[in-house]
């Protein structure tokens, strides 16, 4: 068998996937922020005419894959694949969706790196030649996970300092076989991170462990180094977990000062009053299939490290006293594959 | 990491990467906003005395009927989290707080119907209020019997 693996973690695609488009929807407030203009499409209200919050976020992630079909002109009996997941119990929100499309699903969780999670399975179905074309999605709303992990939405509490502010919105990503840039060529996959934190409105802090370890995994797997890379960038750390982010990978010999951000730092700005800014599933998601995925194509990034974040929390365990379990994913995505090292 | 390997080593590091929690600022305003519930409160209380010519107790409930129907509403209208924001424990510990968190679950369950939904999660932030609060009642009830 010919060897793809490159160290304990990451995979090196000879045969690289294309991300052949993305879609982006967001809620309103997100439409306020700072990256309003890369976004597909803008909610001016967050039930989406829906009864419920839980099926507002089933119909912001539906929308997102139908205009993800759209721009490509395809159907649904041209996807091979949908992989997806949300934050929602069981994650029904992509299950409703699947539903309606009628294309051969799997159902992925990990919190808020549910995205990369579902990027890497997609990546690897078709480096190994199984489909053509994959869709894949992540979703999050801010009102259904206040009312699944937090308090009802109208109680008067004070928020923490640290806390941060679930993004409403849904991006989906059609991968493809090689075809054109930009293309998938290495996939680093986490392992879970524990180091004690307990605050479920801390989420920065417990994460920030698990995007250092994958990031020096990925360094050290791949052999690339932060220079190598335009922009790196985490999933939803947030303002707390970013500064934590960069000061670790210094300690461990890594200075990614100049190019390195958050994706829940960028989707709002300090104005909007999120307090540690942005989170949720639903962030990595818009924020890659709306700004990112813009400036790949317009060549204005070449090269980055795609590394969303996830609190592997419940909140029944939360509630028993446990540990918040975290993970992060990352994603090489390149104009021009380089491919770096080979595997030996 | 290298530099970081176990729990409490990480927590020790955190510690000064956490942002400052706004204590003083946050004192002042539940002062300030607990302050101006009661003291409305009070003039409810006094007015209906003078007013409605009612004894104490009559004038209490009236008072406590006010403010309830005002945390309730304010709630109902989406205003009493806004406040809640600003005025932390100020907006809490008075009754039109106990009031919020009982109408807040209410408007929020009722997706789920109004038996499951309403009825069952109605009290999922006042419940503990409302047993401990009884608890300590009767405790301090036998406590004042034996050495009143």
């Amino acid at each position: 068998m010919k060897n793809n693996r490159l160290g304990r973690q990451t995979i090196r695609f000879e045969n690289p996937p294309t991300i052949l488009n993305t879609a982006s929807i967001v809620g309103p407030k997100e439409g306020e922020g700072p990256l309003r203009d890369y976004f597909d499409k803008v909610e001016c209200d967050d039930t989406c005419k829906e009864k419920t919050f839980e099926k507002a976020e089933e119909y912001f992630c539906n929308e997102s894959v139908e205009t993800l079909l759209h721009k490509e002109r395809l159907k649904s009996g041209d996807i091979d694949y949908y992989i997806g997941g949300d934050l929602l119990n069981q994650i029904i929100s992509t299950s409703f969706t699947a539903k309606k499309l009628g294309i051969p699903y799997f159902g992925v969780y990990s919190a808020c790196a549910t995205f990369a999670e579902a990027i890497q399975l997609a990546s690897c179905i078709i480096a190994g030649e199984f489909a053509l074309n994959i869709v894949v999605s992540a979703s999050s709303h801010f009102s259904s996970a206040e009312r699944q992990y937090r308090s009802p939405l109208e109680s008067g509490v004070q928020r923490k300092m640290t806390a941060q502010w679930t993004v409403t919105g849904a991006g989906s990503m059609l991968l493809t076989q090689n075809s054109k840039p930009p293309y998938i060529t290495h996939v680093t996959t986490g392992i879970v991170q524990d180091y004690g934190i307990k605050e479920a409105d801390n989420m920065g802090t417990a994460m920030a462990p698990a995007a250092v370890e994958t990031i020096l995994s990925h360094f050290k797997d791949t052999g690339y180094k932060p220079d190598d890379y335009d922009l790196i960038i985490t999933g939803d750390l947030g303002t707390v977990g970013k500064d934590i982010t960069m000061d670790l990978l210094l300690r461990e010999g890594f200075d990614v000062s100049k190019n390195y951000t958050d994706c829940g730092v960028e989707i709002y700005d300090e104005s909007q009053d999120t307090h540690a800014r942005g989170s949720g599933a639903g962030c990595s998601a818009v924020v890659f299939s709306g700004y990112l995925f813009d400036q790949l194509n317009k060549k204005e990034l070449n090269k980055i490290l795609f590394v969303p974040t996830g609190a592997l929390l419940s909140p029944t365990t939360t509630l028993q006293g446990d540990t918040i379990p975290c993970i992060a994913h990352a994603i090489t995505i390149e104009n021009t594959p380089e491919l770096g090292k080979e595997a030996k | 990491m290298k530099s970081i390997k176990t729990d409490k080593e990480y927590k020790d590091y955190v510690k000064d990467k956490q942002p400052k929690q706004t204590l003083l600022k946050n004192c002042i305003n539940a002062f300030i906003w607990g302050g101006s519930i009661c003291i409305f409160g009070q003039l409810l209380f006094d007015m209906s005395k003078k007013h409605l010519e009612l004894n104490e107790k009559d004038a209490a409930t009236v008072q406590i009927i006010i403010l309830i129907f005002i945390g309730a509403f304010l709630t109902s209208v989406g205003i009493y989290d806004k406040i809640g924001k600003h005025a932390g424990a100020g907006s809490i510990v008075p009754i039109t707080g106990f009031a919020n968190s009982i109408v807040a679950p209410a408007m929020e369950y009722k997706k789920e119907g109004y038996v499951m939904g309403v009825g069952a999660k109605m009290f999922s932030l006042a419940g503990p209020v409302l047993v401990y609060g009884t608890s300590a009642s009767v405790i301090v009830g036998i406590i004042y019997y034996f050495f009143k």
